[in-house]
């Protein structure tokens, strides 16, 4: 719960930015942020949004950080170059985005330094924002090692044939049957990637192969709601919703 | 990408950017999320040598009104220099 803590609790956090060994074998840049303690600490792989591996994210893992969480940023774009966040993004764009096997390498790669940190509990979830969310809910449905996972607007789960790509083989929906944790998803009423008709769609799939997952769905608020640096920001949604999600993490990451 | 609405062309081209003028090979052609114009999606035009870094980079985001809007002049400025016989 935010602004929840006690004005008499002692320590911090301690973040930065430091290389790791992505799943292709080469070196990537990774931001992680942790409690200053013994632990032992859950673990969350953050799968960055479309507009990179930016300031956003890094404010966001130290948020995780600070509730208690060992939050793992991977530059997912690394292959793309180096540059201010938009720069790189628009590199991977211009690219065709990254791929969706590129992705799952790099985020087991990140699970598996997550659970090596000595402060680890060994538990770890996986979350992502947009096109973040939707790679969140790749990974957990194909790495196995998860714990659980949050969508928060997902664009593209549900996508027909014609738009799937080389980069992005697979429709998300698709891969529900190899989902076998946990899931929380946020979405926005007014959202139109994914639409309402897409999140009930989506629904409907995880009723069908019986997964456990709760759906919070916000009037008044369409996509990129926690986004407090853009106008799609809606603060009653955005505040409820990270409750949300840290309470879905608190209890399944036990 | 959010949209998956992404295309490219090659060019022959010159673009200032940030650190000054270098030559652009490419176009980048989408409609996703901004980083600058306060709404949710817009047409990004990117002028951009992929054989750089990702700095070398033009970059204008366009509502899609204004993207028309561009594509009819580009279109009769094309027209005109064609007529022109220059």
């Amino acid at each position: 719960m935010w602004n929840s803590f006690r004005t008499d609790t002692e320590g911090g956090i301690v973040a930065g930015v430091s290389m790791m060994t992505g799943g292709s074998g080469n070196p990537i840049h990774t931001y992680i942020a942790r409690p200053d303690g013994a632990g032992p600490y859950p673990g969350v792989v953050m799968t960055h949004h479309a507009p990179g591996w930016d300031e956003f994210y890094r404010e966001f893992a130290r948020r995780f950080a600070e509730h208690g969480f060992i939050a793992i940023v991977p530059n997912l774009y690394e292959q793309f170059g180096q540059g201010t966040p938009d720069d790189v993004a628009a590199a991977a764009r211009g690219a065709g985005g990254v791929s969706d096997a590129s992705v799952i390498a790099d985020a087991e790669a990140a699970l598996n330094l997550v659970k090596a940190h000595p402060t680890s509990s060994g538990k770890v979830g996986v979350i992502g924002t947009c096109s973040g969310g939707r790679h969140a809910l790749l990974v957990a449905s194909k790495v196995p090692g998860f714990n659980a996972v949050a969508d928060l607007w997902g664009a593209n789960v549900v996508v027909p044939p014609e738009r799937l790509t080389p980069q992005q083989p697979q429709a998300v929906i698709d891969m529900t049957p190899d989902l076998n944790v946990p899931l929380i998803g946020l979405f926005g009423n007014d959202d139109m990637n994914p639409g309402p008709d897409q999140v009930n769609q989506h629904e409907q799939a995880l009723i069908d192969s019986g997964k456990t997952y709760v759906f919070y769905r916000y009037d008044g608020a369409g996509h990129g709601f926690f986004y407090y640096h853009m106008p799609s920001y809606r603060q009653q949604a955005a505040m409820d919703g990270f409750n949300k999600v840290e309470d879905f993490f608190n209890q399944n990451l036990a | 990408m959010c949209t998956m609405i992404a295309m490219r062309t090659p060019v022959t081209g010159g673009g200032k950017g940030a650190s000054g003028w270098f030559p652009v090979t490419q176009v980048n052609v989408g409609y996703d999320h901004t980083s600058y114009l306060l709404q949710e999606h817009a047409l990004l035009l990117d002028f951009v040598n992929p054989g750089l870094n990702p700095g070398a980079r033009v970059a204008v985001e366009l509502d899609l009104a204004s993207g028309k809007a561009l594509v009819a002049q580009l279109q009769a400025a094309i027209q005109a220099a064609e007529e022109s016989g220059l």
